[in-house]
């Protein structure tokens, strides 16, 4: 063995020992490398139960309701929903059927009292009327359907 | 061994890749300033506007070219310091520390960006979930590299010890890549990618391409302007130093 060819072999063998190390690491931590919790998982019991945590969902379509600058709407991920409630001013691109973070507790009735809510955006780009387009076919493909 | 080997090494030299640079610069600068041109006037005039986010959106033609750059540029420093350690070749070290500057530059655009976009989309400047986390991590990792190069006077072994911290924060790159995958985190997922169509519209998705083109046309020219300059200074005692025309004057 040349004495590059054992530096290169050093090299890889060190960054193969370190991915697995950095592997390893990441899945110890992986409850605390969560951002939020779904639904589904807080109803298991994956949340933490002694402190604040955050949820994240869609904004169910048809949920939101606003008293004052109290709003209460309803999370969901398609398959649990949980309600919350919010007094705050929300972000600008916070709207029913749209993707949201709260931070807050869960309350033995099952209402999530939030003290943050976050919008949180999709990865999806496009102008108004692309927008409009894709509405429209997503309905027609509905009535198609049914 | 073969002759094509030897050829390959010949830029290997600072002597030989110092005026091979200095051509090459102008170059990439000019068509960097090119692409920039023709990406801004995408982004800012031909783009349309966004169906929810409105004009705020139009921080994707710099956020994302600038992360994409600061992940890249990481890795190719990984890989200088690889050669480098491997050949025992004196350009690597150059070539990395000539690139740490504008990967930070990168990285930090890269984030504060993000927050100009946060703070209205989101409702906050900052929030600690994986993708932002790991891409401050990176920023650390680039200052971190510039700060123990600069702290070890010999110059050979500054660079050893740059090597060694290119290579062990490589790890951190495909875990900003990923984080949006593997974790929930608030920071969106990918609109463009390798494995599926882009979700944008498509003169969006060629203005922030026209700009990450742009970005690495600037990264290149810099960093062989750079590179020039770092040559000089470690080998100011050669003869083929002071023999250079432009030291004649």
């Amino acid at each position: 063995m040349k004495p590059r060819h054992k530096r290169f072999a050093i090299i890889v063998g060190g960054l193969a020992a370190l991915g697995i190390a950095a592997t390893l690491v990441l899945n110890a931590f992986q409850s605390n490398l969560v951002f939020f919790f779904t639904p589904t998982q807080v109803s298991k019991g994956e949340a933490p139960k002694d402190r604040t945590f955050r949820i994240g969902g869609l904004v169910k379509e048809g949920s939101l309701q606003r008293t004052d600058i109290t709003a209460r709407f309803v999370v969901t991920d398609t398959a649990k929903e949980i309600p919350v409630s919010y007094t705050g001013i929300l972000p600008d691109i916070f709207s029913e059927g749209k993707g949201v973070v709260a931070q807050g507790s869960l309350g033995a009735d099952g209402q999530f009292t939030a003290t943050e809510v976050l919008a949180k955006h999709d990865e999806n780009y496009m102008p108004p009327e692309a927008k409009a387009a894709v509405d429209q076919a997503h309905e027609a493909s509905k009535t198609l359907k049914q | 061994m073969s002759q094509r080997l030897v050829n390959w090494f010949k830029f290997a030299s600072p002597a030989t890749f110092y005026p091979l640079a200095g051509k090459a610069w102008p170059w990439f600068a000019a068509l960097g300033t090119a692409f920039a041109a023709v990406g801004l006037w995408i982004s800012f005039f031909v783009a349309p506007t966004d169906f929810q986010q409105g004009e705020g959106y139009r921080i994707i033609f710099i956020h994302v070219p600038a992360s994409w750059m600061s992940m890249f540029i990481y890795c190719v420093m990984a890989l200088w310091a690889a050669i480098g350690i491997t050949f025992n070749t004196r350009l690597s070290g150059m070539m990395s520390s000539a690139l740490a500057p504008t990967g930070a530059l990168f990285a930090f655009i890269s984030l504060w960006t993000g927050a100009l976009w946060g703070k209205p989309m989101w409702g906050a400047w900052w929030v600690w979930d994986a993708r932002l986390t790991s891409e401050l991590i990176l920023l650390f990792l680039y200052l971190g590299y510039i700060a123990l190069t600069a702290a070890i006077d010999d110059p050979r072994r500054a660079d050893k010890a740059g090597a060694i911290v290119s290579l062990v924060g490589v790890v951190n790159v495909p875990i900003i890549y990923f984080s949006v995958k593997w974790w929930n985190t608030l920071h969106q997922g990918a609109s463009v990618s390798m494995t599926k169509a882009p979700t944008m519209a498509t003169t969006m998705l060629w203005g922030m391409l026209i700009m990450a083109l742009a970005f690495w046309m600037y990264s290149i020219a810099i960093a062989l302007y750079r590179v020039r300059a770092i040559i000089l200074e470690r080998e100011r005692h050669a003869t083929w130093v002071a023999e250079l025309p432009e030291m004649q004057a």
